[in-house]
């Protein structure tokens, strides 16, 4: 095959840069892998190897510094038939290192080449997450203080199934980034060299130190055989091809009318574990089957297992505008928690208002009417006791009727749960 | 598509610009919390409107669509789709915990369901220039990263070819065009709801969530018959000027109503110099009340 390299933008990077062997290293390994242009994306990072998509014709995508990874990751999900390679610096790795350690988690089938040279080259020199402690950089004495990062060593920890550490002066390195593009998984090599322009100024450091400090470190020749298993688009399509698609949403035609016309704002106050938002919910459909508009707007802590369970609940014959709550015609109360979180609530009630209310919960003065209903005594779950709200108030003919709660319950429930739920509401409607 | 609040749109600032720059199609849906920073995980506010549209490196213009209800979230995704797709470039959806966190009954045989856009291709038979504009065309057609013809995407300065360039000319005319490219067509998409007369004493001016609240105040002062109108602006980014300036050509007074402590006003006072523009805001995690609203508009 042809070199891929542009011959409009030849390598512009300094004389003796580690850099420029390994893109001609590179386009090696692409003419022995008998590749076009058009199968290969290069996603480059910033810095010096973010210069390398304009070395070569092939497809270039170049971001921004450290999420090379990422783009690489939607190239790769979108065109699974491209060679997807990425080049970073080390520079890359220690801005974006999440990225990395998603990478070599995810087993997406691509190539991330680090050209590792111990610094920010194209800014001058400053220290990376790979410096040596005694490296003499533009960063002053702060590279002595931070220990360096083995990316290696970091990726086979992370899960990379093909993780290789070598030198960008070795003879062989085209054959191997070869078998790193062949790989059908996500492999990294992380590949020393020498940057002459900044680094090598005031450090010393050679291909044959290359080798002799590489040779100090356990070997990282490839295969990761502990971390091999199925790549991650292929087992992805597998899995989305076996979900079952989204239903519609449900289509509650109105067969009822509402036992009140005007507008109806419910609250329900309640703790944990109360179901009070599956009751809120119920409500509403009663009301979609009366043709009413409705609104659900619940509150709970983040911690889902303890604290307030609010839900609040507009039902009306015409739009509803304003969905906050401002003076309920009905507020469920059936733990303290939710009392407590909504005291503010009771001072609007009027006399027209309605407080369903079970032993035991204490109440902020109001005008509103209280109707005291003891579930518990009644043998009833704890967790049943916001549905028995509901048929409460059914059974009043206060917002909804029978009709549209039986109604609800049969459109949100199927089998023992709908006839559990339909024998408890009728239980309570007849009393 | 992606969605977050707040605190994501800003992990986002990086990667917005580069959207706009190398003209990448997104749409970004900001669920709104109250801020600033972490803020308050389930408490609304409209604080971000600014932060949107200027929240990139560079402060070319992109497209923010909000909201007022779940039928709206419904039709402008819809509509932020074909807008990236057209216009190329991120396009924002401003929702608010207020509105992403309430349920609400929809007719789905009402709603008014735009067309698809399709991207506009690119000819596949000649090398592709990947930032070249067709004649009478503000937006580079697109082809695919895989396709047979090679194609070039670069955050870096760029000419017609894809290549950083310090051509400054050729800086200028890009800048300019991804400026205009928007500015030049917001008429086309100035999505917004106008009720009332043209020549009331009072116009009222309200986005998201608090628009409901607007709308509950003009149909109370109606009943009155107060003179009000009301305008509800669903496309915030670029300022949909020609609607605001026809909404507000014969009326004396401009009341906007925001979940914040002012941010859109600024651009009405600015459209509109000789206008009396008051201002409430509110923003404590609370819904506006239409109480509230109608004691501004009472003044």
């Amino acid at each position: 095959m042809d070199s891929l390299l542009n011959p409009a933008r030849p390598p512009v990077l300094c004389p003796g840069c580690a850099h420029e062997r390994i893109t001609h290293t590179l386009d090696q390994a692409f003419q022995n892998m008998g590749l076009a242009g058009h199968q290969i994306v290069l996603v480059s990072d910033i810095g010096c190897s973010g210069l390398f998509d304009t070395f070569f014709h092939t497809h270039a995508m170049h971001g921004l510094h450290g999420r090379a990874l990422t783009y690489a990751a939607g190239l790769k999900m979108a065109r699974p038939e491209l060679n997807v390679v990425v080049t970073m610096g080390d520079g890359g790795q220690g801005i974006g290192g999440a990225h990395l350690l998603a990478a070599c988690r995810r087993n997406l089938n691509m190539t991330l080449l680090v050209l590792n040279n111990f610094n920010f080259g194209m800014t001058g020199g400053q220290y990376s997450a790979t410096t040596p402690p005694e490296a003499r950089l533009g960063s002053g004495f702060l590279s002595a203080l931070e220990r360096p990062l083995d990316i290696g060593e970091v990726a086979r920890c992370a899960g990379a199934p093909y993780v290789r550490r070598c030198s960008g002066y070795q003879k062989d390195l085209a054959l191997l980034i070869q078998e790193a593009i062949e790989y059908d998984g996500f492999a990294l090599m992380d590949i020393w060299g020498i940057c002459p322009g900044r680094y090598t100024k005031k450090n010393r450091l050679t291909p044959k130190m290359i080798d002799e400090a590489l040779a100090q470190r356990p070997p990282l020749n490839g295969i990761v055989t502990e971390n091999e298993r199925p790549e991650y688009g292929q087992h992805y399509r597998r899995l989305a091809a076996e979900q079952k698609n989204v239903s519609a949403p449900a289509v509650i035609e109105p067969q009822f009318s509402a036992p009140q016309k005007g507008r109806q704002e419910v609250v329900l106050l309640g703790s944990a574990g109360q179901r009070i938002i599956t009751a809120g919910e119920l409500l509403c459909i009663a009301g979609l089957t009366a043709g009413m508009q409705t609104t659900q707007k619940n509150e709970y802590n983040i911690t889902v297992l303890r604290g307030p369970s609010i839900s609040e609940l507009i039902l009306s014959p015409r739009d509803i505008d304003f969905t906050g709550i401002e003076t309920p015609n009905v507020v469920v109360a059936l733990d303290q928690e939710g009392v407590d979180r909504r005291r503010d609530l009771f001072q609007h009630l009027t006399k027209k208002s309605l407080i369903i209310q079970v032993p035991g919960v204490r109440l902020p003065d109001s005008t509103a009417r209280i109707h005291q209903v003891d579930f518990k005594a009644r043998g009833i779950k704890r967790s049943d006791w916001a549905l028995a709200s509901l048929a409460v108030l059914a059974g009043h003919n206060r917002v909804i009727s029978a009709d549209m709660l039986m109604s609800a319950l049969k459109v949100k429930f199927r089998g023992d749960t709908r006839q559990a739920a339909l024998s408890l509401v009728n239980q309570l409607v007849t009393h | 598509m992606t969605a977050t609040s707040g605190p994501g749109i800003s992990l986002y600032s990086e990667n917005l610009s580069f959207a706009i720059g190398s003209e990448i199609p997104v749409v970004i849906v900001d669920v709104q919390r109250l801020g600033p920073s972490t803020g308050s995980a389930t408490r609304g506010a409209d604080g971000d409107i600014n932060f949107l549209r200027w929240g990139n490196s560079g402060g070319l213009p992109v497209v923010v669509l909000a909201p007022v209800d779940v039928k709206d979230c419904y039709t402008l995704t819809l509509h932020a789709f074909n807008l990236a797709e057209e216009f190329r470039c991120p396009v924002f959806l401003a929702s608010n915990k207020e509105i992403g966190m309430t349920r609400e009954s929809i007719d789905l045989q009402q709603l008014d369901i735009p067309d698809i856009v399709e991207r506009s291709a690119a000819r596949a038979d000649q090398p592709l220039l990947p930032f070249s504009v067709a004649p009478g065309k503000h937006v580079p057609d697109f082809l695919p990263i895989g396709h047979e013809i090679l194609v070039r995407q670069t955050s870096s300065t760029h000419g017609a070819d894809g290549y950083i360039t310090t051509d400054s000319a050729a800086i200028a005319r890009n800048q300019e065009r991804l400026m205009h490219k928007l500015l030049s067509a917001v008429h086309r998409f100035s999505f917004h709801e106008h009720y009332g007369v043209e020549d009331a004493d009072t116009l009222l001016i309200a986005y998201g969530v608090t628009a409901r609240a607007a709308k509950a105040v003009f149909k109370m002062q109606k009943r009155q018959n107060k003179s009000i109108s009301l305008l509800i602006l669903k496309t915030l980014w670029p300022v949909p000027q020609k609607i605001i300036r026809q909404a507000a050509r014969h009326v004396k007074r401009i009341v906007v109503v925001e979940m914040n402590l002012g941010q859109y006003k600024h651009e009405i006072k600015r459209i509109l110099p000789r206008k009396s523009v008051s201002f409430y805001g509110q923003m404590d995690g609370r819904l506006i009340t239409p109480d509230r609203i109608e004691e501004a508009v009472n003044g």
